[in-house]
């Protein structure tokens, strides 16, 4: 199938370049948070497209975020609608679980890893919401069909090894949503950069106070007025505390070096670790 | 993998239009309602059937209400059915006709609509929603002819217009836009004359939930097939009231007290309020 002109490649090498070549087509792009808040599950985007989505609505409390190629991703999340929709219709709306759409996609990326020329340069998150905290899941789910099983937060995209790190040190369990929208941004821009206007916010949540369908876009003045209350709390509260991290931080982000980050990092997930 | 249901193949790779029936209707038909078997003998009279529903617009809305009981001829097969059934945040759709079918179509209806909406990031436009309707109810041609007929009365609330909108069918299709209100289902012709003399435009969505209860009380007095409020077990009809605010079902105790008021005023005048002559 691939074998290079002249010679013989090893498994482990066809593989290790489909990797990297996953990998690199992901790190292209800005990364996705998503993170449990007080009520439910929040999904943040830098996208400057309005009809473009990274971040979907699955089912009734199954939401979906991607990075890497939009092709490839859309293809996926209309195949998620349609599993769920049509197990819903079969079964019953409370049949449609998370966990058996994140196995779905885990078995097609698995399987176009290891039989196609070229693997999806996509990550993505399936997230259900449930009745209580303890309910919540995050799917995490690599370009070779690896499934993560995430506690309380998830990134993906190209800089996720930075991002995850800074949202590490903001998250903690139950947080308000506009402090758990205020811990997404800062996690998203890098220290001392501008953080992204509401226009080039995609933002969503899964909230399990709905009725019927628990997940729901924030846009226009609904957005603005969210980002009026995170930013309030971070003026009064932590601007000592914030200053102090973000030039710790800026230290640490220049070691790496010239190099782009390169994400998911290390060797080709089993998905029997984490 | 020859256990799997065929479907599953065609998850990544089917490229059709949005609509979810469409999919089914290619690669699980048999999920369908509508079959084109034939039938041994007309089974119409023997199956469950739902009666009445009322429609009417209210000031920057629409109201729909329909009474709880299904009958296999003579008999009553149920007393609390649900026939208004909430198919997305600004549409519902009553059923009259063969019960079973027509919760079958109202569950696949509200798949139809979600399907769109999530593949499409937006939703169907009114008129779009009322003709998808219309193929579908079109579809269950063939077991109409067999004795199994249902027909929806749908009723939307159109954000462009800001207002409420009322479409009926027949066994063919459709879809008829109503002015004002409409009725369906075997006490259709009562509800109608009551609604008709009690019908107020403009009016508030209160007001018109209780002019549909009167009507539908109305619909019960002549109609054997449709059932008055159950006060002695607490069964009360369903009122749905959709307006800029979504789709909203009146809760229990709230339809009790519009009931109860109404049956009040029936008390001293059985045939109810009386519309004026000059």
């Amino acid at each position: 199938m691939s074998i290079p002109f002249g010679g013989y490649a090893s498994p482990e090498q066809i593989m290790r370049d489909r990797a990297e070549y996953a990998r690199k087509g992901i790190a292209r792009g800005r990364s996705v948070v998503v993170m449990q808040y007080a009520d439910g599950i929040l999904f943040v985007a830098p996208n400057p497209s309005k009809a473009l989505h990274k971040i979907s609505e699955i089912y009734d409390r199954i939401g979906f975020a991607a990075v890497g190629r939009y092709n490839e991703f859309e293809s996926l999340r209309l195949a998620g609608i349609r599993y769920a929709d049509i197990n819903g219709y079969t079964f019953n709306r409370n049949d449609v679980t998370g966990r058996g759409l994140a196995n779905l996609y885990a078995q097609h990326l698995g399987m176009i890893f290891t039989e196609s020329i070229k693997s999806f340069e996509v990550e993505i998150v399936v997230a259900e919401v449930g009745d209580a905290p303890e309910d919540d899941q995050i799917y995490r789910i690599t370009f070779d069909g690896s499934v993560f099983d995430e506690q309380g937060m998830a990134v993906i995209g190209g800089q996720a090894e930075a991002v995850g790190g800074r949202l590490k040190e903001r998250y903690s369990e139950g947080l308000p949503l506009p402090q758990a929208l205020d811990a997404a941004l800062a996690a998203l821009t890098e220290p001392g950069g501008e953080r992204p206007p509401a226009t080039q916010l995609e933002v969503a949540v899964l909230d399990r106070g709905r009725e019927h369908r628990k997940f729901l876009r924030l846009t226009g003045s609904r957005l603005d007025k969210l980002l009026e209350t995170a930013g309030e709390g971070r003026e009064s509260a932590r601007r000592p505390a914030a200053e102090q991290t973000s030039s710790e931080e800026a230290q640490a982000e220049q070691a790496p070096g010239a190099t782009p980050p390169i994400a998911p990092e290390g060797e080709i997930d089993t998905g029997s670790g984490e | 993998m020859a256990s799997q249901p065929a479907w599953m193949n065609s998850l990544f790779t089917y490229t059709g239009s949005s609509s979810f029936s469409e999919f089914v209707g290619v690669h699980a038909p048999n999920l369908l309602p509508a079959r084109n078997e034939s039938l041994a003998a007309p089974v119409g009279d023997e199956i469950p059937h739902a009666t009445t529903i009322v429609a009417a617009t209210c000031a920057g809305g629409v109201v729909m209400a329909g009474d709880r009981r299904a009958t296999s001829g003579n008999i009553i097969s149920q007393r609390d059915i649900e026939k208004v059934f909430r198919t997305d945040d600004y549409s519902c759709m009553g059923i009259a006709g063969t019960a079973s079918t027509g919760l079958e179509l109202a569950r696949l209806y509200r798949v139809e609509l979600e399907h769109y909406e999530k593949t499409e990031g937006r939703s169907l436009s009114t008129e779009g929603k009322a003709h998808r309707l219309a193929t579908m109810i079109r579809g269950n041609l063939p077991m109409a002819m067999q004795g199994l007929v249902v027909v929806p009365l749908f009723a939307a609330y159109d954000p462009g217009r800001d207002a409420g909108r009322i479409f009926s069918y027949d066994v063919g299709g459709g879809p008829y836009e109503q002015k004002e209100f409409h009725s369906i289902g075997s006490g259709s012709i009562f509800a109608r004359g009551s609604l008709k003399k009690l019908y107020r435009e403009n009016a508030s969505p209160q007001d018109t939930a209780l002019t549909c209860l009167h009507a539908l009380y109305d619909a019960a007095d002549d109609d054997s097939a449709t059932g008055g409020p159950d006060v002695m077990r607490k069964i009360w009809p369903v009122v749905a009231v959709i307006t800029a605010d979504g789709f909203r079902r009146l809760p229990d105790d709230e339809v009790a007290e519009f009931v109860e008021s109404m049956l009040e005023r029936r008390m001293a005048a059985p045939e109810g309020p009386t519309a004026p002559l000059r």
